[in-house]
C-alpha cells in the first residue's frame, strides 16, 4: 500500500545504567511517520529526547541497562538486524543522523567536498569523481557554494559548516534524516536559512525527517506532525495544525504558553515546578504534580487516548469514562 | 553621591551612564611583537542610560555586544571614548575607585555553571563580594546572604546555603548568579545573555525575577540577548548591534512595531513565532554573513548585505543617526 508508514515505532525504550541507579530515558513510545513527513519531537532538557534519536540510530553508550520495542523502517524490521548488517544497510543509506553541534565533528585535515562525497565511495563504492559530482548538486541544495567544496573545515562559518554536515546526511539519499538540535548553536538569520534549505530538500528530494528540539517556535518551521515527549514519554502526538493552535494535553498548553513570541504582547507564563527524576519517574502521570488540572486519575498511568485521526493524547482529562464519575 | 570634582554639570546625575564614541579594539600580533591590525569589536558606540531603566542590546554573535558588556564592567579598557558612570568618567577611576565602582555595577553571565565556582557552596560564594568589599561582620554578612536569597526565591534559604552548584538546577544556579549579583546593593545589572542555556520553561520564571527585582530596587538593567522575541516584555529600549555599531535605538514597542533599519528588519523577518502555516513558506534571509571585524566594510557596513544599498553612498560613507520617527534612531542612509 502505498500509505503505508515509513518508519513505525512500537513501544521503544532505553535505560542507562548509572551511578546513580536507571535512568529511563526513553521509557515506551510509539509513533509513525509517512513518507516526506516532517515530525518534530518537541521537548525540554532532560526529556529524553537525543536517547530518542540515539537509539533510532543505535549509536548507544556503553552503559545501556535495557532496550526495548520494535522499529519497522518500510518492510525492514530494524530491530531484528544485526549491528553489522544495521551499519551496512541502513545507516547513513536509508536513515541518517545528524547530532548536535555536528558541524564541530567534521575532519580538520580533510577538504570538505571530499568528506561530503565519502559515504557515497565507502557504501555505494561510487568513483571519486562521480561522488565529487553528485556532493556537487548536494551542496547546491543546502545552499553552499561549490567554491567551497576544496575549502578546508576552518574555512568555513559555523552556518555553512552546519550545512556541510547536512549536506554529507544526505548524499546517499537516505529516506529519512534524523536532525537533532540542528540550528541551536546558530544565530538567527543563519537559522532561518538553515530552516529553508531544509524545506527546500523536504520538496525536491522528497526525504522524510524526525527533527528532534526544545525550540517550539523553530520547530514549526518544519513540522507537518507534532510529537511532545515529557520525562522520557510522548504525550501528545498530533498534526502540526492542531498542536500549535489548540494543543489537548495540559503540558502542551502550558508549553505553548511559557514561549514568548515576537508578534503578541500577551506575556509568556512559566510553567511552576520541575520535570521528575528519570530514576524513579512517578507512577501515574508524570506531568500531574505540575499540572492545574490534576484529579485522582492521574494516579495511574494514562493510556494514550485517541482524540481523532493521527491525534493522541496521554491525559485522563480526555478519557470520557474518567470525565464523570471516574473521580 | 558627594564626588571630589567640583567642575562637574550639574544634571550629570540624572542619567546613570553615559557612553559617547566607545571603541573597544583587541590588537592582532604575529609573533607576539609585530602589530597586524585590530579586532573592532566595538566602534563607535553612543548611548545614555537612565536610572531605574531596563534596556537591551539585541544582536548575533560577533556583534561586539558581549564586548561591550565587558567594557562597560571595566573588564576591557576602551580603546577610545568615554564611559561616564554617574558623573564620574571610568577611565580616569583610581584601582580603590574601580572597585567600588564594581560593587555598584552587577554582573550576571550566560552560563550559570560555568560562572559559579563547583568548590565552594552557596554561602561562601556570596559571602565571597562581601569579604573583598569589606564587610567583616559575620553575622551581617549571614543576614545579607539570607536576604538576598529570599528576594531571589531560594528560600528557605537554610536549605540552599550548604549546596554546592552541582547540586542545584540550571534555573537555581542561575538564581545564585543573580543574587552574587545583587548582594553589594548595585545601581546597575549588566546581564549577558542570562537565560539563553535555559530551558523555556525555566526562562520566563528567570527573566520575570530579573524584571521584579529591577523594579522594586529601581535598577538600571543592561540585558544583552541575541533573541529578539523575549526583549518585549522585558526591557522598555531596544538597541540593535551590528559589527561593532548600535544601527538602530527605539522604545520597544516602537522598534518592534515599526522597524527602521534594514538589518533589524532582516532579523525580525526571519525570527518565527509558533504557527503550523511557517512550514509552508520560505523565509526572507538577506545573503552573506556579518563582516569581519578586522577590516570591516566600508561606509555602511551592512551595505554588502542590504536589499537597498545605493552605490557611491552607502559603501562609500559611514550613515550618521537619523531620525526617522520621534525618539527613534536608525543609522541608514535610506533616511537622508
Amino acid at each position: 500500500m502505498g500509505d503505508a508508514p515509513l518508519l513505525r515505532v512500537d513501544d521503544l525504550q532505553l535505560h542507562y545504567q548509572t551511578r546513580q541507579g536507571v535512568v529511563h530515558a526513553v521509557d515506551g513510545i510509539d509513533f509513525e511517520l509517512k513518507r516526506n513527513e516532517a515530525l518534530v519531537v518537541l521537548g525540554e532538557s532532560g526529556c529524553g529526547k537525543s536517547s530518542l534519536a540515539k537509539a533510532l540510530m543505535r549509536v548507544l553508550p556503553r552503559n545501556v541497562h535495557h532496550q526495548g520495542g520494535r522499529v519497522h523502517l518500510g518492510d525492514t524490521e530494524l530491530t531484528a538486524l544485526s549491528d553489522e548488517r544495521f551499519r551496512r544497510e541502513v545507516q547513513w543509506s536509508r536513515m541518517a543522523l545528524v547530532m548536535q553541534a555536528s558541524m564541530n565533528a567534521l575532519n580538520p585535515v580533510v577538504k570538505v567536498g571530499e568528506q561530503v562525497a565519502e559515504p557515497l565511495r565507502v557504501l555505494r563504492r561510487w568513483p571519486r569523481r562521480q561522488a565529487l559530482a553528485r556532493a556537487a548538486e548536494v551542496f547546491a541544495l543546502v545552499g553552499i557554494s561549490t567554491d567551497f567544496m576544496t575549502r578546508y573545515p576552518f574555512e568555513l562559518s559555523g552556518g555553512m559548516r552546519q550545512r556541510a554536515v547536512l549536506a554529507m546526511a544526505l548524499v546517499a539519499e537516505p529516506e529519512l534524516v534524523i536532525l537533532d538540535e540542528p540550528t541551536s548553536a546558530l544565530d538567527v538569520l543563519t537559522q532561518a536559512s538553515i530552516m529553508n534549505a531544509l524545506k527546500r530538500v523536504k520538496r525536491e528530494l522528497g526525504t522524510s525527517f524526525i527533527l528532534i528540539t526544545h525550540d517550539v517556535a523553530t520547530s514549526s518551521e518544519l513540522a507537518d506532525r507534532v510529537a511532545l515527549m515529557y520525562a522520557g514519554q510522548l504525550v501528545e502526538v498530533s498534526d502540526a495544525e492542531r498542536f500549535f493552535s489548540d494543543p489537548a494535553h495540559p503540558y502542551s498548553q502550558m508549553l505553548m504558553a511559557s514561549v514568548p513570541k515576537l508578534r503578541q504582547r500577551s506575556r509568556p507564563q512559566a510553567i511552576p515546578g520541575q520535570p521528575p527524576s528519570l530514576f524513579e519517574p512517578p507512577a501515574g502521570c508524570r506531568f500531574a504534580a505540575r499540572c492545574p488540572h490534576r484529579f485522582a486519575a492521574c494516579s495511574r498511568d494514562p493510556r494514550a487516548i485517541r482524540l481523532a485521526e493521527r491525534h493522541r493524547v496521554r491525559c485522563w482529562l480526555h478519557d470520557d469514562t474518567q470525565a464523570g464519575g471516574g473521580a | 553621591m558627594a564626588t571630589s570634582r567640583a567642575d562637574l554639570p550639574a544634571n550629570a546625575e540624572a542619567s546613570l551612564l553615559k557612553v559617547r564614541d566607545l571603541h573597544t579594539w583587541f590588537e592582532l600580533r604575529q609573533w607576539g611583537f609585530l602589530r597586524v591590525g585590530a579586532v573592532h569589536a566595538v566602534d563607535g558606540v553612543n548611548f545614555t542610560l537612565e536610572r531605574g531603566e531596563a534596556v537591551a542590546f539585541v544582536g548575533e554573535s560577533g556583534c561586539g555586544k558581549s564586548s561591550l558588556a565587558r567594557t562597560l564592567l571595566g573588564l576591557h579598557r576602551p580603546t577610545r571614548g568615554s564611559v561616564r558612570f554617574a558623573g564620574r568618567e571610568m577611565q580616569s577611576l583610581s584601582p580603590a575607585e574601580l572597585k567600588a565602582y564594581r560593587a555598584e555595577v552587577g554582573y550576571v553571565q550566560q552560563d550559570p555553571y560555568g560562572a559559579l565556582p563547583p568548590f565552594l557552596d552557596v554561602r561562601r560564594i556570596l559571602a565571597e563580594p562581601l569579604i573583598v568589599h569589606g564587610i567583616k561582620d559575620r553575622q551581617e554578612r549571614e543576614r545579607r546572604i539570607r536576604a538576598v536569597l529570599e528576594e531571589v526565591r531560594l528560600s528557605p534559604a537554610e536549605e540552599y546555603l550548604g549546596k554546592f552548584p552541582h547540586m542545584l538546577s540550571g534555573g537555581q544556579q542561575q538564581r545564585v548568579v543573580i543574587a552574587r549579583a545583587l548582594i553589594l546593593a548595585p545601581s546597575m545589572i549588566i546581564a549577558d545573555e542570562p537565560v539563553s542555556m535555559l530551558d523555556a520553561s525555566v526562562r520566563v520564571e528567570i527573566l520575570n525575577l530579573l524584571r521584579g527585582i529591577q523594579a522594586r530596587r529601581e535598577l538600571t538593567l543592561v540585558f544583552i540577548t541575541h533573541d529578539l522575541s523575549t526583549v518585549r516584555h522585558f526591557a522598555e529600549r531596544i538597541f540593535v548591534m551590528y559589527a561593532g555599531q548600535v544601527v538602530e535605538s527605539a522604545a520597544v514597542d516602537e522598534l518592534l512595531d515599526h522597524p527602521q533599519h534594514p538589518y533589524t528588519q532582516a532579523l525580525l523577518a526571519a525570527i518565527a513565532d509558533p504557527d503550523a502555516a511557517n512550514a509552508r513558506r520560505l523565509r526572507e534571509v538577506p545573503a552573506g554573513e556579518p563582516p569581519s571585524l578586522i577590516q570591516p566594510p566600508t561606509g555602511c557596513r551592512f551595505h554588502p548585505r542590504c536589499p537597498h544599498a545605493m552605490a557611491g553612498l552607502c559603501d562609500r560613507d559611514d550613515p550618521p543617526d537619523f531620525t526617522p520617527r520621534e525618539n527613534h534612531l536608525s543609522a541608514c542612509w535610506l533616511h537622508r
